[in-house]
């Protein structure tokens, strides 16, 4: 799509180009950035994800610009098309993204289309993240004012075009449902008959949006437009790439990071029937065939064995004592407020705990896979992925190819949870390429899925505070020891030796605390590690949350009524703290199981620039088994575009971070990832899952991020629920429920 | 040469009889909705009906499937209970991802058409071998329980 005749015009604010599509039709292209620079401070985007862009930025070479970035085609028939920067991996920004477009420029959802965008790190980026990344919550926050103006500017053009039409002033006109009226003479023309006319106006200097007061799409519940190819089999994923004489592998690395391939027999892989070709890189193989299960059969044949190398003797047990050690060292010092080292010894009630979180992996539905075309004069990639100029830059750099030879055909993600930012397994699945013809599909097994992902760190975090006279926290210190995911994936947004995404959520709260330092210790181990849903804040809400339970408790005070006090000063917070109590019934007793302990517990959070309280109910058996009933989840996310997904991703995000907490962990033993699959790797189930409550506080406010912050708020509520049943205080993920049993 | 029925019509495969029927379906067939989760009988992805019962195709060689109906999620729409259960999942916007959602589909379908008015154990019995990593579950049971009341044609 290119365009034509344009009037490209720098508007105050936004710089916007109109112009004639190839064919007719009218094109609106924009650029997602803007030239605004400040935000309103409570949803400026955090160090960590604006470094996920910078990545890509570095990898492509291609800064994000002021070139339009984002088309919008208005075709001849009415129809709508937008290009999508972001993927679609179940968070719904098919349906939010298209609705900000849609009311707006005055048009039925129903007429919108979607394509999804090449890789292009200089047209496609995320305002917020600096890149054309999907990830950080970030979608409706950062398209929420661009996508509205673009509307804007496409209906104002519009009008105008029928004003000159009619001969009449533009503001006699009413544009909706896609036709213009001049209700004076009743007059109507659809957008599709003014595009050809409107193509050849200005861009308009200034647009106006509607106040929230007139949305007739944004806030009102709207049906997710990937519903249906969802439900009939037609939805296509990176795994459903079918290419004409494709090749189908599949993959077996080294099982210990660094280890190199010792011995296999080709010969015996090569004789099982539809085995076509045998690939070796440097630690790992392929078995390409006709299928899958032919590749399947080779690589069993091929029976590969490896020299484990300088990380044989890796396991879980040495790798948390060295954690352990390291994280009694003093860190980097990601806050100082006050003098919490000298307040921490001044009289009071002190107390001080560890915290320990596991490895996770992110087993995705859709186990990693990426197609792959390696021609001498480009490639194609067929790839699932957040970071579409990413794989197209890594791909650029491992080929010789120039980035523009590199075309990166994306799909629906089958999960992302942040395992799809990285570009691992489109980078083997290019090296693989280099040594065949022909276009193949690289799919790892299950087992290869959960023993060679980037695993969510382990986190050791110390803290200590101390009490003052009336049990609230005077001083607060919590230093933060793991491995930084930034410093690999972009080290610019390493600050003062400060992983920003390791004390995200531990490093600002909404708490009034007078003297709080803050700390981080890097500390890496061989195991690779990268973001999982909720990042930082998944690892340090629970932390946090659970601290403050124990102070609430040493404070003989109940815990909301704690938190209530210490967010006095944070009016969004409290509004959702009452509103998860109300709606909870918090108080009152719970009724009673037989056999079992029961209890309830909250937490609260801001994240991703939405406010949230949960409260979770849960019992304990006998032989210490948890099973969580009911979450209330009261959440303040701002102006809200489509409930419905607002509520789903609370209830997905609840189920999520839930798994985590009953059974989550990736263990080494002898360099090797112990789990392989379901069996072990647990993953909750509909007989597992709890009742969840969403509760949505009405507002105007800038638009917050929903898919992470209820993923990042549970572990704690659980836990904390945990405590009030049991009396057992749950410093370690994932919950360790022998040891609930009952005595 | 194995002969499958596959969606109602016969076709001739030149496969090896012990080949899991979910890669003849989605490799050789062509047939992608299908889809591949854990390759041992542990998610549901794979859910396919094989005269009528759900079964996971990651398990099931071709020679277990001679002979028998193949239904899958391609076609499943064709049958009035599994007409009725995507229906619902429409109506209440079960999916998100959706990669785990064509066995969710097929599974719930095989329940509906077993049990049309299932109890919400029936439901845990006969849905706890899928998975779905978005926890969309209080949302299956719901559309299980809109397709169960929705009336309509018995299969």
């Amino acid at each position: 799509m290119r365009l034509a005749d344009t009037t490209p015009l720098t508007s105050r604010r936004r710089f916007l180009q109109v112009g004639a599509a190839t064919g007719g039709g009218l094109l609106i292209g924009f650029s997602l950035f803007g030239c605004e620079q400040k935000k309103p401070a409570d949803r400026k985007t955090p160090p960590s994800e604006k470094a996920v862009g910078a990545a890509a930025t570095a990898e492509t070479n291609r800064a994000p610009g002021l070139a339009p970035n984002a088309f919008i085609r208005i075709d001849r028939d009415g129809l709508v098309t937008l290009i999508m920067h972001k993927v679609e991996m179940g968070q719904g920004t098919f349906t939010s993204m298209p609705m900000l477009l849609a009311e707006e420029l005055g048009v039925d959802l129903a007429k919108v289309r979607l394509e999804q965008a090449p890789a292009d790190n200089n047209l496609y980026s995320d305002p917020m993240l600096g890149g054309q990344v999907t990830g950080g919550s970030t979608s409706v926050r950062g398209a929420w004012k661009p996508l509205r103006e673009a509307g804007a500017a496409a209906r104002s053009v519009l009008v105008s075009a029928a004003a000159q039409t009619w001969q009449v002033d533009a503001s006699t006109l009413t544009a909706a449902n896609g036709a213009v009226t001049h209700a004076a003479t009743g007059r109507t023309l659809g957008y599709g008959e003014l595009v050809d006319a409107a193509a050849k106006l200005p861009a308009p200097k200034n647009v106006k949006l509607k106040d929230a007061a007139a949305f007739t799409l944004i806030g009102k519940a709207h049906k997710r437009l990937d519903s249906p190819d969802k439900t009939n089999g037609k939805a296509l994923f990176g795994i459903d790439a079918r290419l004409p004489n494709m090749g189908i592998a599949t993959v077996a690395a080294s099982p210990v990071a660094g280890g190199k391939l010792a011995s296999a027999d080709e010969a015996k892989a090569m004789a099982v029937k539809g085995v076509r070709q045998v690939l070796k890189i440097d630690g790992a193989v392929a078995v390409v065939a006709d299928h899958m299960w032919a590749a399947k059969q080779g690589l069993a044949a091929l029976a590969p064995t490896w020299d484990d190398g300088p990380n044989k003797a890796m396991a879980s047990g040495a790798l948390v004592a060295d954690m352990m050690a390291a994280s009694k060292k003093p860190g980097a010092v990601a806050q100082n407020k006050g003098d919490a080292i000298k307040s921490l010894g001044q009289a009071g009630r002190k107390l001080d705990a560890v915290y320990e979180l596991p490895y996770l992996a992110h087993a995705t539905m859709e186990p990693m896979n990426c197609t792959v075309d390696l021609r001498a004069d480009g490639c194609d990639l067929w790839v699932g992925t957040q970071v579409p100029s990413l794989a197209q830059g890594a791909t650029a750099k491992l080929t010789g190819l120039p980035l523009e030879k590199v075309k990166v055909h994306n799909f629906y993600l089958g999960g992302g949870f942040g395992r799809r930012l990285e570009v691992d397994y489109v980078t083997q699945a290019v090296s693989f390429a280099k040594l065949m013809k022909g276009p193949v599909k690289f799919i790892w097994t299950r087992e290869e899925d959960i023993q060679h992902d980037m695993y969510r760190p382990y986190y050791v975090d110390r803290l200590s505070a101390r009490l003052d006279a009336k049990g609230m926290p005077a001083a607060w210190f919590h230093r933060v020891t793991g491995s930084s995911i930034m410093a690999r994936f972009a080290p610019a947004a390493m600050k003062d030796g400060v992983d920003p995404d390791a004390v995200e959520g531990a490093r600002e709260l909404q708490y009034t605390i007078p003297d709080m330092r803050v700390e981080y210790v890097r500390h890496e181990s061989p195991v690779a590690t990268a973001f999982w849903r909720g990042v930082g804040p998944t690892h340090n809400v629970f932390v946090v949350e659970s601290f403050v339970d124990e102070l609430a408790f040493a404070a003989r005070q109940d815990p909301l009524a704690y938190r209530r006090q210490l967010s006095a000063k944070s009016p969004r917070l409290l509004r959702v703290l009452n509103l998860a109590a109300e709606k909870s019934g918090w108080g009152q007793p719970l009724k009673p199981i037989a056999g079992r302990r029961v209890g309830r517990g909250v937490s609260a959070q801001f994240a991703f620039g939405s406010f949230m309280a949960q409260v979770a109910e849960v019992s304990v058996g006998a032989d210490g088994e948890v099973r969580v009933h009911r979450v209330v989840c009261a959440l303040d996310c701002g102006q809200v575009v489509n409930p419905d997904t607002v509520v789903a991703q609370m209830e997905g995000g609840i189920v999520f971070g839930l798994t985590a907490a009953l059974w989550g962990q990736v263990t080494f033993d002898k360099g090797r990832v112990q789990q392989s699959n379901f069996g072990d790797y647990r993953m909750m189930r509909i007989n597992e899952a709890p009742k969840v409550e969403v509760h949505i506080v009405a507002s105007t406010d800038e638009p917050g991020g929903i898919g992470e912050p209820g993923t990042a708020a549970i572990s704690p509520a659980v836990t904390n629920a945990v405590f009030a049943a049991t009396g057992k205080r749950i410093r370690k993920l994932p919950i360790d429920q022998a040891a609930l049993k009952k005595a | 040469m194995p002969s499958l029925t596959i969606n109602g019509s016969a076709t001739n495969f030149d496969v090896p009889d012990d080949m899991p029927l979910l890669w003849v379906l989605r490799d050789v067939a062509g047939l992608t909705g299908t889809k591949f989760g854990c390759g041992v009988s542990l998610c549901g992805a794979c859910t396919i009906h094989l005269d009528g019962e759900a079964v996971r195709s990651c398990v099931t060689p071709v020679s277990s499937a001679v002979g028998k109906k193949i239904v899958t999620i391609e076609a499943v729409g064709l049958d009035p209970v599994g007409a009725r259960v995507q229906d619902a999942w429409r109506q209440v916007d079960v999916v998100q991802c959706g990669y785990c959602q064509s066995g969710q589909v097929m599974s719930a379908t095989a329940l509906l058409t077993k049990t049309p008015k299932p109890s919400d154990a029936d439901i845990d019995t006969a849905m706890a071998g899928n998975i779905c990593r978005c926890g969309t579950y209080n949302r299956i049971r719901a559309a299980i329980k809109i397709a169960a009341a929705t009336p309509g044609t018995p299969s």
